[in-house]
C-alpha cells in the first residue's frame, strides 16, 4: 500500500475572505479506498477547505493532487471529471424536481432529456441496490425527509461515477436510525474502494467510523492521525487547542419569590414541527437558571416565545401575572413594558442593527423611552449618543464611539453593547441566549461578571447556552432540554458533565438505555444540530 | 350578435394576443432562469422602431425582423450585464432599459426619418402580409365552419403562426430538453446548477437572449404586421399585460397561452364596444376592458384564486455563499 | 469595516454615475449629428437662461420632489414603490373632487385642503399594494406596476364621463374656483423684485409654472428628513428596512411599517398633484402625472434617498426637463432625449451601480494598503 499515491493530496492551501482568512497553508493526504475524517470546531475552516477541493470556492494559492497528478479545479466541473463528488451540509437540489431529475442535472447524455432520464433511471436502480440507497426516482425532493434527500445528494455523486466522496456534516439533519444508515452505506462504499472524506464535528463519527483524522483549528492543519491510535480526549485538546477553564466568582445565590413561572408551553413552528413540548419551570429573583442542551432542542423556540416574537400555547407568568402567548400584546414592545429584557442568541441577525451607529443600536427596542424623546415629535439623538458614551465606559466597549456603525466593532464588543443595552434597563428578568459565542476570552470574563452582577441585584435571569462550561460556571439551577422537553433538573454542585451530557442525549434515570447501541444513537439525535458537540 | 362580429373580434382576438404571446414567452424563458424582466416593453418597444425603419429602407420585412430581433438583444444584453456579471437589482435594470427604450427609438426616428418620431408609412414587402392558407377560399362556403377556417385560422401573418408554435416549442424545449432542465433548476436553485458542474451565469446569458429574440420577435409584430410603421410609444403597455399574463399563467407555456388569448380577447373587445352591448346588454365601460388584465393579475397575486409562486431564485444574483 | 469613506460612497460615486450617463448621451446627440457641447449650452440656458426658465426649471424639480421623496420614504423599509405615476394620479382626482365640489374661501386654506385630499388619494392607491405585500407576500413592484395601469384607466374613466367639463371636447374637468388658483411666482416674487429694482424693471418669472407649491415641497422634505432621522416611526422604518429579523426581535410590526410607510410614500407621490393641477392646469386633465412618477426612480436613485440629495437631484431633472424642451424647440434633438438620459441614470446609479463601486473600492483599497503591507515586506524582506 505505501507505493499507492494517495487519492487526494492538498499542499499549502490558503484562502481568505475579505479580511478573514478560512484557510492557512493546508496540507493533508488522504489514501484511496479509506475513510478520512476531517474534525474541528465550526468555523475551524473545514468546509471552506472542501469547498476548494470541489471547485466551488478558488483557493488562493496551494496545489491539488488528485491520485498523484496535479490538478486543476476551477470549478466544480473539473472536479466531477476528476471524480470527486460532493454531498453538502445544505443540499443543492431543485426543490420541485423529481429525484431522478436532481440525479440527471449536470450529468444528461445528450441535449435530449428522454434518453437520459431513462437510462438514469435504470441506473440509478442498480446504483440503489448496490448500496442500499432507496429512493423513489420520481419523488419530488419537497415531498421527501431530509434522510432520503441525503441519499439523493449521494446518488448524484455516485451517478457522476464519483471515487472521492466528501460528505460536510452529514449527520447533523439527520435522525439516529438514519445516521445509523448513513454509516452502514459509507462503510459499503469504502468496501467497494471508494475514498470517503467526513467533515464533522462530532468525536463520536470520528471514532466510529473513520481510518484516519486530521485535526483543524481556526484556519490551520493541526495534526493528522490514524484514527486506532487516537482517543476521544486527545481529538478534543487538538480540536480546541489549551483547554479554556471558565471560573465564574460568586456567591451562593439567596433565590426570591417566583419571577418567571412556565406551565405547559408547547411551540409549534411554522414548518409543523413540535419544538417545545409541554415546559414547565420556575425562575425566582436573584437566581440564574441555565438551560442547558444541544442546540436545536427547542431552547431557541423558548427564548423567542419569552421574548414576544413567536406564538406558543400553555401558560407564563411574570411576577404573577400572566403574558399574552399569542395576541396582539404578544411582541418584544409589551414584553419590554413587563419588565423582560432580552439578549438574543444571534446578535448580529436579531439584536443588533448591523448598518445602525452604535448610538442607535442601544436605543433598539427601546426608542419609545420618554428619555430619548426630544419632544411629542422627535427623539432626542444628542441624549442617546451621551448615553451611549456613558454605556459604552461602564461596558468597556471598544473603541469607545458612539458614532461607528455596530459591523465596525469586534463579536465581543457588539455583544457587550446589546448586553449594557439589556442590562441597564434593570429588567426583572433577563433573557440570554449564549452570551460569549464568537466573544473573545477576556470579554467573555466581563459578560458573565455583568451577568452575576444583576443576579445579585436580586434580578431572575435565564441562560441558555450550548456551552456546558458556560452553564456550569454560571448558573444556580440547570435544566436540560432535549427533543424539546426539559429532561431534568440539577443543582450544579450535584452533577458534572457526565450526568448533563447523559440528560442533553435524553437519558434520564427513569430511562435506562438497552444497549449501547442505543445510547450512541439517542447522543447523535441530541446532536442532530450544527452544534458544538465537543 | 351575429357570427360574422363574432369571428372579427376573435380574430382580432387572435392578433391582438400575438405580441403579448411573444413578449410572454420571452419573459417565461428569463424568469424561469432566475431573471426578473420588468423591460419587456422596453425591448419590444426598441425592436418595433428598429424593425419598422429598417424594413423601409431595405424594403423587406424579413430584414427588418431580424434586425429588430437584433435591437432587442442589445437591450437583453444590457439586462444581463446589470443583473448578472454587475449583480444590481434586476428591477430597476427593467426600469431603466424601459426608459431607454422609449427615449432612444423616438430620438432616432426621428434623427433617422425626420417625422415627428416615427418612421414612414409601411408599403409593400415592407411589411408582413397576410397568409391564406390552403383552401380557405374553397372552403369559405360551407356554413360555420367555412368562414371559421377562412377569417379566423387564415388569413393572418406569419408572425402569427410563428407564436402559436412557440408555445409548444417553449413547453418541448422547457421541459423535454436538456437545456430546459438546466434552464428551470437555475430559476430554483443556482446552487444545485453549479455544483452539478455547469455554469450558471451562461444559463442566465442565454435565457436572457432568448428572452430578446422572443421580444424582437414581438415588437417587429407590432411595427410591421399589426400595423405598418412605427409610432412612439407605439407597444402601450404590451409589455406589462405579457408580464401580468406571465404571472397569470404561473410562468408555464400552454396556460401563457391562454391567459393571452384571454387579455386578448379583452383587447379586442375594447375596440368593440357595439359587440359587448349588443351581447350583454349594457354598455361596459372601455376603460374597464383596458383594466381588466391588471386587475385579475392582481387578485391572483394576492393568493386568493390560486397563488403564483415565482421561480424560488428569481430577482435574486447569484453569489456563492459568504 | 467599510470598504471606502462614506462621502465616496454618497458623493464620489453618484457622480461618477451621472458622469457616465452625460458621457453616454453625447455620444448618441453626437451620433444623431448635433454637437453634445452646444446641447449642453442651450439646455443650460434653456434651463437657467432668464427667470422664465428656471421657474420652468422649478415647475418640474417640484413635482419630482414629491415623486423622489415618496420612493425615497418607501426604499428606507426597503420597499420599491414602482407606483408614484399611479398614486400621483389619484392624487389628481383627489384635487378634483376637493376643488371642484368644496367652496374655498382663499387659496391658502386651497392649497391645503388640495394638499390633504390629494395625499389621502395617493395614499389610498399606495395601501392595496401594502397590505398584499405585508399580509399575502404579493410582491410589491409587480402590484404597484399594475396600479398603475389600473389608475391610468380609472383616470381616464372618470375624465371621460363623471368629472367631464359639461359641453367640452377635450377629456377634462372644468376649470377649479378662482379662489384656489395658487399664486405663482410672478405673483409673489415680482412685486418684491420691482420694490427693489424700479418699477421700469423687467417682469420676473412672466408666465412660467413655478408657484407656492414649490415651498410646500421643501416643507415635505424638510419633513421627510425629520421622520426618517429624527422620529420614532423613521427609526422604525429604518430598523425593518436594514434587517427583518432584528425588527422582530425588537417587537415592531411589520405589517404597520410596510402599511404606514407605503401610505406615506402614496401621499408624497400623490401631493405632485398640488403643484400640477392645482398650480398650473388649474383642472385636471389626462394623463395629468406625466411620467413624474417614474422620474422619481431616478431622483431617489440619484439622491441616495435623502431629502437632500433627492431636493438636488429634483433640481438636475427639473434642468434637464426644462432644458430638454428648449433643446427640442432649437435644435433637431427630439425631447425624448431626456427620456434617454434619465434612463441611462437609472441604469447607472442603479442597476449598474456595482460597476461603478467595484474600480472605485479597488482605487480605495490600493490607497489604503501602503501603510499595513509596508511593513509586513519590511519584516519578511530579511528572511527571505
Amino acid at each position: 500500500m505505501t507505493q499507492t499515491a494517495p487519492a487526494i493530496e492538498l499542499k499549502g492551501i490558503s484562502k481568505s475572505f475579505g479580511p478573514v482568512q478560512a484557510n492557512k497553508n493546508i496540507s493533508i493526504r488522504v489514501m484511496p479506498g479509506t475513510i478520512h475524517g476531517i474534525i474541528g470546531e465550526n468555523g475551524a475552516g473545514k468546509s471552506t477547505l472542501m469547498s476548494i477541493l470541489y471547485g466551488f470556492y478558488k483557493a488562493d494559492s496551494g496545489a491539488i493532487f488528485i491520485n498523484g497528478k496535479k490538478t486543476e479545479i476551477p470549478d466544480s466541473e473539473a472536479a466531477i471529471s476528476a471524480g470527486i463528488g460532493m454531498v453538502f451540509q445544505h443540499f443543492k437540489l431543485v426543490q420541485n424536481f423529481t429525484v431522478l431529475e436532481n440525479v440527471v442535472l449536470g450529468a444528461e447524455d445528450g441535449a435530449l432529456l428522454g434518453p437520459s432520464l431513462a437510462k438514469a433511471r435504470k441506473e440509478l436502480k442498480a446504483l440503489s441496490e448496490d448500496y442500499g440507497l432507496k429512493v423513489d426516482p420520481d419523488a419530488v425532493i419537497d415531498d421527501i425527509g431530509v434522510g432520503m434527500q441525503q441519499r439523493v445528494e449521494i446518488l448524484k455523486a455516485l451517478y457522476r461515477q464519483a471515487d472521492i466522496l466528501i460528505l460536510d456534516e452529514p449527520t447533523g439533519v439527520l435522525t439516529p436510525a438514519e445516521a445509523d444508515q448513513l454509516f452502514r452505506i459509507l462503510e459499503r462504499l469504502k468496501a467497494e474502494g471508494k475514498t470517503i472524506i467526513l467533515i464533522t464535528h462530532k468525536l463520536r463519527e470520528i471514532m466510529e467510523i473513520t481510518d484516519k483524522v486530521s485535526v483543524m483549528r481556526r484556519g490551520e492543519m493541526v495534526g493528522h492521525v490514524a484514527t486506532a491510535d487516537t482517543s476521544p480526549p486527545e481529538l478534543a485538546e487538538m480540536m480546541v487547542g489549551r483547554k479554556v477553564l471558565l471560573r465564574v466568582d460568586k456567591t451562593p445565590a439567596k433565590p426570591g419569590k417566583v419571577v418567571l413561572k412556565v406551565e405547559k408551553l408547547d411551540v409549534t413552528d411554522e414548518d409543523g414541527v413540535h419544538r417545545v413540548k409541554n415546559v414547565s419551570f420556575e425562575v425566582r429573583a436573584g437566581e440564574i437558571l441555565g438551560i442547558a442542551g444541544v442546540a436545536g432542542n427547542g431552547q431557541s423556540e423558548l427564548l423567542e416565545v419569552l421574548g414576544g416574537y413567536r406564538r406558543a400555547t400553555g401558560r407564563v407568568e411574570v411576577n404573577g401575572q400572566s403574558i399574552d402567548l399569542t395576541g396582539a400584546h404578544s411582541d418584544g414592545q409589551s414584553r419590554r413594558a413587563r419588565g423582560i429584557a432580552h439578549v438574543p442568541e444571534d446578535r448580529q441577525r436579531e439584536g443588533l442593527i448591523m448598518d445602525f451607529f452604535a448610538w442607535e443600536n442601544v436605543a433598539f427596542g427601546y426608542h419609545h423611552d420618554p428619555a430619548y424623546q426630544k419632544n411629542r415629535l422627535f427623539m432626542d439623538n444628542a441624549a442617546l449618543r451621551a448615553e451611549t458614551q456613558a454605556k459604552m465606559d461602564r461596558f468597556d466597549v471598544r473603541p469607545p464611539n458612539p458614532a461607528l456603525t455596530a459591523k465596525s466593532f469586534s463579536g465581543g464588543n457588539q455583544q457587550k453593547i446589546v448586553l449594557a443595552r439589556e442590562i441597564e434597563r434593570n429588567p426583572d428578568l433577563l433573557l440570554v441566549g449564549q452570551p460569549t459565542r464568537g466573544v473573545d476570552i477576556g470579554a467573555i470574563e466581563f459578560i458573565h461578571q455583568r451577568i452575576v452582577e444583576l443576579r445579585d441585584q436580586g434580578k431572575a435571569i435565564l441562560l441558555v447556552s450550548v456551552e456546558l462550561d458556560e452553564i456550569l460556571g454560571l448558573a444556580d439551577r440547570i435544566a436540560v432540554m432535549f427533543d424539546g422537553r426539559i429532561m431534568g433538573e440539577r443543582l450544579p454542585s450535584e452533577t458534572d458533565e457526565g450526568e448533563l451530557g447523559l440528560l442533553m442525549a435524553g437519558i434520564t434515570d427513569t430511562d435506562q438505555p438497552h444497549s449501547v447501541a442505543e445510547v450512541e444513537a439517542r447522543l447523535a439525535y441530541a446532536g442532530s444540530d450544527g452544534s458544538k458537540g465537543a | 350578435m351575429d357570427i360574422v362580429s363574432l369571428l372579427q373580434v376573435l380574430d382580432s382576438t387572435v392578433r391582438l394576443a400575438t405580441p403579448l404571446l411573444l413578449a410572454c414567452l420571452a419573459g417565461l424563458f428569463s424568469e424561469r432562469a432566475g431573471v426578473f424582466d420588468i423591460g419587456l416593453e422596453g425591448k419590444m418597444l426598441a425592436a418595433a422602431m428598429v424593425s419598422a425603419a429598417v424594413a423601409f429602407t431595405s424594403g423587406s420585412a424579413w430584414i427588418g425582423l431580424l434586425a429588430g430581433m437584433g435591437a432587442s438583444l442589445t437591450l437583453a444584453a444590457v439586462h444581463g450585464v446589470a443583473s448578472i456579471t454587475f449583480r444590481g437589482n434586476q428591477l430597476i435594470s427593467g426600469v431603466a432599459i424601459n426608459f431607454l427604450a422609449a427615449g432612444a427609438t423616438v430620438v432616432w426616428a426621428q434623427s433617422w426619418f425626420a417625422q415627428g418620431g416615427r418612421t414612414p408609412q409601411l408599403q409593400g414587402a415592407g411589411r408582413f402580409e397576410a397568409i391564406t392558407l390552403p383552401g380557405a377560399e374553397a372552403l369559405s362556403g360551407i356554413p360555420i365552419l367555412g368562414p371559421v377556417y377562412a377569417e379566423l385560422i387564415s388569413g393572418h401573418t406569419i408572425i402569427v403562426y410563428i407564436a402559436l408554435l412557440a408555445v409548444p416549442a417553449t413547453w418541448w424545449v422547457l421541459f423535454r430538453t436538456r437545456f430546459g432542465l438546466r434552464l428551470r433548476a437555475v430559476g430554483e436553485n443556482p446552487a444545485a446548477v453549479d455544483t452539478a458542474g455547469v455554469s450558471v451565469v451562461t444559463l442566465r446569458y442565454a435565457a436572457v437572449g432568448i428572452c430578446g429574440l422572443l421580444c424582437g420577435i414581438a415588437g417587429a409584430y407590432l411595427a410591421t404586421a399589426l400595423q405598418a410603421g412605427f409610432t412612439k410609444d407605439m407597444t402601450a403597455g404590451r409589455g406589462f399585460i405579457a408580464l401580468a399574463a406571465l404571472i397569470f399563467a404561473k410562468w408555464r407555456p400552454w396556460f401563457a397561452l391562454y391567459a393571452c388569448l384571454l387579455f386578448g380577447f379583452l383587447q379586442a373587445l375594447a375596440l368593440r364596444p357595439d359587440v359587448i352591448s349588443a351581447v350583454a346588454g349594457f354598455r361596459v365601460q372601455v376603460q374597464l376592458l383596458d383594466a381588466l388584465p391588471y386587475i385579475l393579475t392582481v387578485v391572483i397575486l394576492a393568493g386568493f384564486v390560486g397563488k403564483a409562486i415565482p421561480p424560488r431564485a428569481g430577482g435574486e444574483p447569484y453569489v456563492k455563499e459568504r | 469595516m467599510d470598504r471606502m469613506p462614506k462621502w465616496a460612497d454618497v458623493i464620489l460615486i453618484p457622480l461618477f454615475s451621472l458622469f457616465l450617463a452625460a458621457l453616454i448621451s453625447a455620444l448618441v446627440i453626437w451620433a444623431i449629428g448635433e454637437n453634445p457641447l452646444e446641447a449642453v449650452r442651450l439646455m443650460v440656458d434653456g434651463a437657467f437662461g432668464n427667470t422664465r426658465n428656471i421657474g420652468y426649471t422649478l415647475y418640474y424639480a417640484t413635482n419630482f420632489i414629491f415623486t423622489g421623496l415618496a420612493v425615497s420614504v418607501a426604499f428606507h423599509a426597503r420597499l420599491f414603490n414602482i407606483g408614484g405615476e399611479g398614486q400621483a394620479l389619484l392624487g389628481g382626482l383627489g384635487i378634483a373632487y376637493a376643488m371642484l365640489y368644496v367652496p374655498w374661501p382663499h387659496w391658502t386654506l386651497a392649497i391645503l385642503g388640495g394638499a390633504l385630499a390629494s395625499a389621502a388619494f395617493g395614499a389610498a392607491w399606495a395601501a392595496i399594494p401594502a397590505y398584499l405585500q405585508a399580509r399575502r407576500g404579493s410582491h410589491i413592484v409587480i402590484t404597484t406596476i399594475m396600479f398603475n395601469f389600473i389608475a391610468a384607466a380609472l383616470l381616464n374613466y372618470m375624465l371621460v364621463n363623471p368629472l367631464k367639463a359639461p359641453g367640452a371636447m377635450e377629456p377634462a374637468t372644468l376649470s377649479f374656483p378662482e379662489a384656489t388658483h395658487l399664486p405663482n411666482f410672478q405673483t409673489v416674487f415680482d412685486p418684491l423684485w420691482k420694490a427693489f429694482a424700479g418699477p421700469e424693471a423687467a417682469t420676473i418669472f412672466q408666465r412660467s409654472p413655478a408657484n407656492v407649491t414649490f415651498f410646500l415641497a421643501l416643507v415635505a422634505s424638510v419633513a421627510v428628513w425629520a421622520l426618517i432621522w429624527r422620529s420614532r416611526l423613521g427609526y422604525e422604518i429604518r430598523a425593518f428596512g436594514w434587517s427583518q429579523p432584528a425588527a422582530r426581535y425588537a417587537g415592531y410590526n411589520a405589517t404597520r411599517i410596510t402599511v404606514v410607510t407605503m401610505l406615506i410614500s402614496g401621499g408624497l407621490a400623490g401631493m405632485m398633484a398640488v403643484n400640477q393641477a392645482m398650480g398650473d392646469a388649474e383642472r385636471l386633465v389626462l394623463n395629468a402625472a406625466e411620467g413624474a412618477g417614474f422620474i422619481g426612480i431616478a431622483v431617489a436613485l440619484m439622491g441616495r434617498n435623502h431629502p437632500f440629495g433627492v431636493f438636488l437631484a429634483a433640481l438636475l431633472f427639473g434642468a434637464l426637463y426644462q432644458g430638454g424642451a428648449e433643446l427640442a424647440f432649437w435644435t433637431a434633438i427630439p425631447r425624448e432625449m431626456i427620456v434617454v438620459i434619465q434612463g441611462l441614470v437609472i441604469l447607472f446609479t442603479g442597476a449598474l451601480d456595482n460597476m461603478v463601486r467595484m474600480p472605485l473600492e479597488r482605487v480605495f483599497g490600493a490607497l489604503r494598503r501602503p501603510a499595513k503591507p509596508g511593513t509586513r515586506s519590511a519584516q519578511q524582506g530579511p528572511a527571505e
